[in-house]
């Protein structure tokens, strides 16, 4: 890491233990919350919903390394905002298109007044290519119809990326949440984390909520979609470091058999291959958003590289966590198993492991 | 920044024209299963007269140790330059022009604890490939526990007596000299009486006896030390001792964090290694789904770990040491390069089962793999490392 890059992680960590514990997630869940706006609001202020936003519009325009390293210090602490959604994916996503209207959405998503959420997934598993929702051309609009399944944030967000099928390709609509036709369904998910399934009957859609151009969502979407992987795989690698600092602190504190657990190789060797697994993957990671900073062309294989191993590592490092803790480990009481759900929706969310791996074999020719 | 692109981009298309010109066709070979490595020293023999010419021009640039002073025979390259050199050979699939146990392990300790007359003495014939050094750390008793080595070193005024046996002692029989640990203080604690020593194979007293390795070849021996008289300084009132005497122990473990280090690279995406991918489809063998799914698993783990192996690279040269991670680096990348191996077997079928079969030493090559996680500290060890320094876990 530089130097600045120290020093951003040193003041992330210093706002979020103060303002967003992984108690903080817990009291919203126990009050049937998903969302504290007010505290998106306190991120929008030191800058963090605009990272990604050009200073002309609002924003601090520090790039996909630094977007990384926030969402690896929130990831720490299981921190719920629509970070990634609004100040990653969707940022990226308008920035790719530079008519005024999207400039306007890029200020008001810096400025923490609108968040946004991506509706891709039509089923259980992520595949954009297969997008089989419709947007049927009507006189000079749109009508769309389908479902779209695990919009994370979606239940909240005030504006939508919903990507479409259209005559000779697919298309990226920028819609209002609450146009005609749109039902959120929330869901209760295991990270007590907002999202929706979200139904669209026949919902009418300009040409000026065509985020890009028509058939071409790739263009605007593949960006954001990787933008969005790196940002997740290093909020992984937060859940996992999180993860793996609550679990080596146990073992400096646990006694049976009369000594510290952490006394017993057993244990020892399996926390030091944990923590061997987190280094290399924390490597992929940054480099992923290096890569995104400087050579955004040809950042796929660095960016699904990252996705799949930080989905490897915060896996093991959630189940190494719940075991090493013992019975505790298995309590709600305790956060462990925060850490074990989240790490659960990151590992499918833009993609799970298969899906990353299956890209790299392409690009080395596997 | 802008500038520093610019010189490295100028600085890589200088190399590229100098390898163009100066690196023989024969030694475009790199990634060949046959082994050529040039180990020089006082008997080597060149296999060719292109390793030769290959070897004396890199000398000349001070190519064969890019990193170390010019003074030293090196040519002064940073981290940033090193890495364009390693790509640049890469491209090319240049062979390494020389390879020994001096450049990777001696050399880096007497860079941090030799006397400005030690250097002098010992890192030219290094980087000039004139001697071969091998490794005298691990001895019957002592392998794991390495501070229990037991070779007998005893002050007889002008020189020291040493007696006892190494084994594992790799090339033993075929280098000039040895780095070897001796115990000089039998009473101290055992990490506070050990001396770094550097003893010539031709020292009357010394001999080796090679042991076979289930690969079928014998690259380390046993090695006897009966009565040797090792001169405290030569004719110039140079040392033979690397560092304090009974501090030998710090040499010892700096060597090997750069040992470490050294080994972690086989296994990691880096140095030219060719994308897994390609070793296995290699005369269009077909993978089934479940070896594909393993190779696909393996590529990912070599291309994160070659990353990593950069990363701590760039740290150690920012300043901060690499230290106790080298446990890490070395942990995972002799574990990955060991699954890599049984990947290659397994694509390769029957095929890779008769020695000089079809796929020439890849069974070899498999079998010597076994010993990456057990050469320069175990895996466990590694492990005990990293949870001791690192993660600070009670002992
Ligand atoms: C769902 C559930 C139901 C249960 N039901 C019952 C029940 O009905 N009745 C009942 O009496 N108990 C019950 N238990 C308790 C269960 O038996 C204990 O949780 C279990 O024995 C572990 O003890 P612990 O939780 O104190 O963990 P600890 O003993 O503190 O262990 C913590 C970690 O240290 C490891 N460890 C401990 N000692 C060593 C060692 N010597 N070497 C290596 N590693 C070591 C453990 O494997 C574990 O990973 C239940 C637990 C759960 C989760
Ligand atoms: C091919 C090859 C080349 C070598 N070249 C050289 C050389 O040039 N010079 C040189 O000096 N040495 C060399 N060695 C020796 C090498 O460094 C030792 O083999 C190594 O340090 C292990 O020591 P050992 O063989 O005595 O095994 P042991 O220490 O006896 O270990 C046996 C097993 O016990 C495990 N173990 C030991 N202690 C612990 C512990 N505390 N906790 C958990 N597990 C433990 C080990 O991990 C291993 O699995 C070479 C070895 C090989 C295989």
């Amino acid at each position: 890491m530089t130097e600045e890059e120290t020093m951003l992680a040193d003041s992330a960590r210093g706002f979020l233990d103060e303002n967003a514990p992984v108690k903080q997630l817990r009291d919203l869940r126990d009050a049937g919350k998903t969302f504290d706006r007010a505290l998106w609001q306190e991120m929008a202020k030191m800058g963090w919903a605009g990272i990604l936003v050009p200073e002309d519009h609002g924003g601090s325009d520090m790039g996909h390394a630094a977007a990384g390293i926030l969402a690896r210090e929130m990831g720490k602490t299981l921190v719920a905002s629509p970070f990634l959604s609004s100040a990653v994916i969707a940022a990226t996503a308008l920035r790719q298109v530079s008519d005024s209207r999207a400039q306007e959405a890029l200020s008001a998503i810096a400025s923490g007044e609108v968040t946004y959420a991506l509706a891709v997934d039509e089923g259980p598993k992520f595949s954009p290519e297969k997008t089989e929702m419709s947007a049927t051309r009507d006189g000079n609009s749109f009508r769309l119809n389908g479902e779209k399944t695990f919009v994370v944030d979606g239940a909240l967000a005030d504006r939508l990326l919903v990507l479409a099928k259209t005559d000779a390709g697919l298309t990226l609509f920028d819609l209002p949440a609450g146009r005609n036709g749109i039902t959120r369904n929330h869901k209760g998910m295991i990270d007590s984390r907002d999202a929706a399934r979200i139904t669209f009957d026949n919902v009418e859609a300009t040409g000026e909520d065509v985020l890009g151009n028509v058939d071409q969502a790739m263009k605007v979407l593949q960006p954001a979609l990787e933008a969005g992987q790196a940002a997740l795989a290093a909020e992984m690698s937060g859940v996992a470091a999180g993860a793996f600092g609550m679990t080596v602190g146990y073992l400096k504190e646990r006694k049976q058999f009369g000594v510290l657990i952490g006394q017993f190789q057993a244990l020892q060797h399996r926390a030091a291959d944990l923590w061997c697994h987190t280094e290399v993957t924390a490597s992929a990671v940054a480099h992923a958003g290096r890569m995104l900073d400087e050579d955004p062309e040809n950042a796929s294989l660095a960016v699904s590289l990252a996705k799949a191993r930080a989905t490897d590592t915060a896996k093991r490092a959630v189940i190494e966590g719940v075991q090493m803790h013992g019975g505790i480990g298995m309590t709600d009481d305790f956060d462990m198993g925060f850490y074990m759900k989240r790490a659960r929706v990151a590992a499918e969310w833009l993609g799970d492991y298969g899906y990353h791996a299956e890209k790299i074999a392409k690009i080395r020719g596997l | 920044m802008a500038q520093m692109a610019q010189d490295q981009s100028a600085f890589r298309m200088e190399l590229r024209s100098w390898l163009e010109a100066n690196c023989p066709a024969e030694m475009r070979d790199g990634n060949s299963s046959r082994d050529h490595t040039c180990w020089g020293g006082r008997n080597w023999v060149f296999e060719s007269e292109a390793q030769e010419t290959w070897l004396n021009r890199c000398i000349e640039k001070g190519f064969t140790v890019p990193t170390w002073p010019k003074a030293y025979g090196g040519a002064g390259m940073n981290r940033a330059e090193e890495k364009i050199w390693h790509e640049e050979l890469a491209r090319i699939e240049a062979r390494r022009p020389l390879d020994s146990f001096g450049i990777w392990m001696l050399g880096p300790a007497l860079l941090h604890f030799g006397t400005e007359e030690q250097k002098k003495k010992y890192l030219l014939p290094i980087a000039r490939g004139e001697i071969r050094w091998c490794q005298g750390y691990s001895e019957p008793g002592a392998g794991s526990d390495l501070a229990s080595v037991q070779t007998k070193c005893e002050d007889k005024g002008d020189h020291w007596l040493v007696n006892g046996q190494k084994i594992w002692t790799s090339y033993a029989d075929k280098a000039d000299a040895i780095f070897a640990l001796v115990r000089s203080d039998r009473e101290a604690k055992k990490h506070l009486g050990i001396t770094f020593l550097l003893i010539d194979m031709e020292t009357p007293g010394v001999s080796t006896r090679p042991i076979k390795l289930i690969s079928g070849m014998s690259p380390f021996c046993e090695t006897f030390f009966d009565n040797v008289e090792v001169p405290k300084e030569d004719e110039d009132g140079i040392s033979s001792v690397v560092g304090t005497i009974n501090r030998g122990w710090d040499v010892a473990k700096y060597l090997l964090t750069h040992e470490r280090s050294m080994i972690s690279a086989i296994g990691s995406g880096t140095g030219g290694m060719r994308p897994l991918a390609q070793v296995l489809t290699d005369d269009g063998a077909e993978l089934d789904p479940i070896l594909r799914a393993a190779a696909i698993k393996a590529e990912i783990d070599s291309l994160a770990t070659g990353l990593t192996l950069e990363r701590y690279k760039d740290m150690a040269e920012a300043g901060q040491g690499v230290g106790d991670a080298s446990a890490m680096l070395k942990y995972v990348g002799t574990e990955l390069n060991k699954d890599r191996h049984e990947l290659m077997m397994a694509a390769s079928g029957s095929d890779a089962l008769e020695w000089d079969g079809p796929y020439g030493s890849r069974p070899a090559d498999w079998l010597r793999t076994k010993a990456n996680s057990i050469e320069g500290g175990t895996s466990e060890v590694m492990l005990s490392i990293v949870s001791r320094r690192v993660l600070g876990l009670p002992g």
